[in-house]
């Protein structure tokens, strides 16, 4: 009986955290067969702020995105829209799919090489230097195209050697600190280190505002920040080893909602 | 290593434009605290260590451990502190205390300063596969950020008092 009431109780409790952020998912929505977004992991607060579109700081770059689409730039007097149009349309499930082995250059592509090349073939601009706020824009205009739709990439063929090594990077221990990404990723999410909820590391909800450098934010850049975190000599954003270790990443959390413009601690 | 060096000159041989936008990233600046000397200017010299057993029985220094000196340099939230991962009732007065590894109590009744000496220059000895940093060790490790290179995370006296301090907490 009372185990009963307790359970009732339990119920009723999560019903009311649910409808408190009403512009969210269900909680089950962030987590897929034990692969958890980093959603699951933070506090009321945050998820709320990322819930409400009105207040969370990512949509600043999701809006400056859109308009810069619709913006002519480079010798061909072009914009995105001019060929692509309607992105609500044309981009919806493209995020999903990057990075992507391209047969072109042979190498992987997330999205912000894609946009570049866009721009410097298709348009004759000048390409956007990484992680400036042209870019992030751009990438989480795009990827929010693809918003609560799961991550699916190919790692098959010509990806699977970029794919081994980026699972390669995840497990090598590094730094002076000499610790791996999969010691606090896979390991030990949920636990404290420090004041800081260790999550799975996923990239769904990427790019993310994160709210310690006040910006829109890049997975390289984070890739950067826990490199350096373990003293590790980070590699440039943009880089062949990056874009394989960003290859494995998104296929750890395969199946995870697209949440951009997501925001982390 | 290899492999990506290559497609990066492949990227690079491609000659694709789009590629030269990706501006190197600036590593970020640490900020030294006094405690922190042997972290920067001439790389000091590594004290050769003897192993026996579980233990190194022999300080690394002759100036032996100060217990007030060791509570500040595990307390240092900016080299390494062990309050990452444990957490440390004798400093209770510290925010944020980790918790992914076993709180540290009881240390003084249940080591020797030999055993925690070993312990602390390098756990791996102890324990291969454990995440704990080796604090006075610079062989064997990967693509350590230059400034750090050739460098312990402790210096030798650190280490001793630390031990020092660790004792203190039965
Ligand atoms: C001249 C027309 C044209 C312009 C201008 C253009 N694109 Fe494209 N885009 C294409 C075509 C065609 C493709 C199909 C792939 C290919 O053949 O290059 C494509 C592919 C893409 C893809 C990959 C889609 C997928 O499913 O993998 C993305 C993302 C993209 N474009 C974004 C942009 C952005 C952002 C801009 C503006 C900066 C832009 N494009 C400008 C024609 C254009
Ligand atoms: C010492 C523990 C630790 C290690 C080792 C570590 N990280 Fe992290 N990582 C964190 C913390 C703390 C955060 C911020 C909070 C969170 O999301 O976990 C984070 C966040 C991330 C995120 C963003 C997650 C999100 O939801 O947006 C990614 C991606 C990531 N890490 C990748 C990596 C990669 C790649 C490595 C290896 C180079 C690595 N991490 C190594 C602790 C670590
Ligand atoms: C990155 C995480 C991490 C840091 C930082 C760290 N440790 Fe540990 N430590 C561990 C883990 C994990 C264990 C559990 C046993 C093992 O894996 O070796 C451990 C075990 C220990 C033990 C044995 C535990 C017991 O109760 O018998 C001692 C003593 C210890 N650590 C001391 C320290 C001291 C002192 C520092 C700081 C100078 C420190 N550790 C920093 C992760 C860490």
């Amino acid at each position: 009986m009372r185990a009963r009431a307790a359970f009732l109780l339990a119920c009723a409790a999560v019903l009311a955290a649910t409808a408190a952020h009403a512009q969210g998912w269900p909680i089950a929505r962030y987590s897929v067969e034990g692969r958890n977004s980093g959603y699951f992991y933070l506090g009321q607060q945050t998820r709320l702020l990322q819930d409400d579109d009105f207040q969370n700081p990512g949509m600043f770059a999701v809006d400056a995105g859109a308009a810069a689409w619709r913006r002519v730039d480079g010798t061909q007097g072009r914009s995105c829209a001019s060929c692509h149009q309607n992105a609500a349309e044309t981009m919806k499930g493209v995020a999903t799919r990057y990075p992507a082995y391209d047969a072109k250059s042979g190498g992987i592509l997330n999205l912000e090489l894609v946009i570049n090349r866009e721009r410097v073939e298709k348009m004759g601009a000048a390409p956007l230097v990484y992680e400036s706020p042209e870019l992030l824009a751009m990438t989480s205009y795009i990827s929010h195209q693809s918003r609560g739709l799961p991550k699916a990439v190919d790692i098959t063929g010509p990806a699977a050697p970029f794919f081994e090594q980026g699972k390669d990077f995840w497990s090598t221990r590094r730094g002076q600190i000499d610790i791996s990404c999969a010691m606090c990723h896979d390991d030990r999410p949920g636990m404290l280190l420090r004041g800081d909820t260790i999550s799975q590391g996923q990239t769904n909800g990427h790019p993310m505002y994160r709210l310690i450098w006040h910006t829109i934010s890049s997975t390289h850049r984070m890739f950067e920040w826990c490199n350096t975190s373990m003293r590790a000599e980070p590699y440039p954003l943009g880089s062949p080893v990056y874009l394989a270790l960003e290859l494995y990443v998104a296929w750890r959390g395969r199946g995870l909602p697209v949440e951009t413009p997501s925001v982390r601690k | 290593m290899r492999f990506s060096f290559v497609s990066l000159v492949v990227l690079l041989a491609a000659g694709a434009a789009w590629a030269q936008a990706v501006a190197p990233a600036a590593p970020p600046v640490p900020e030294r605290t006094p405690l922190q000397a042997h972290l920067t200017g001439p790389i000091p010299p590594l004290v050769k260590v003897e192993i026996v057993g579980n233990t190194i029985p022999q300080p690394l220094t002759q100036q032996p451990g100060d217990p007030a000196r060791g509570r500040r340099v595990i307390a240092d939230a900016s080299n390494s502190t062990c309050l990452i991962c444990h957490e440390v009732p004798a400093l209770a007065e510290l925010p944020d205390q980790g918790k992914i590894a076993p709180p540290l109590e009881g240390l003084g009744s249940r080591y020797t300063a030999a055993e925690l000496r070993l312990r602390l220059v390098n756990a791996k000895l102890i324990t291969p596969d454990t995440m704990m940093p080796a604090y006075y060790r610079t062989e064997g490790l990967t693509r350590v950020q230059p400034q750090f290179a050739g460098r312990t995370i402790y210096s030798a006296q650190d280490i001793e008092d630390a031990i020092a301090f660790l004792l203190t907490i039965k």
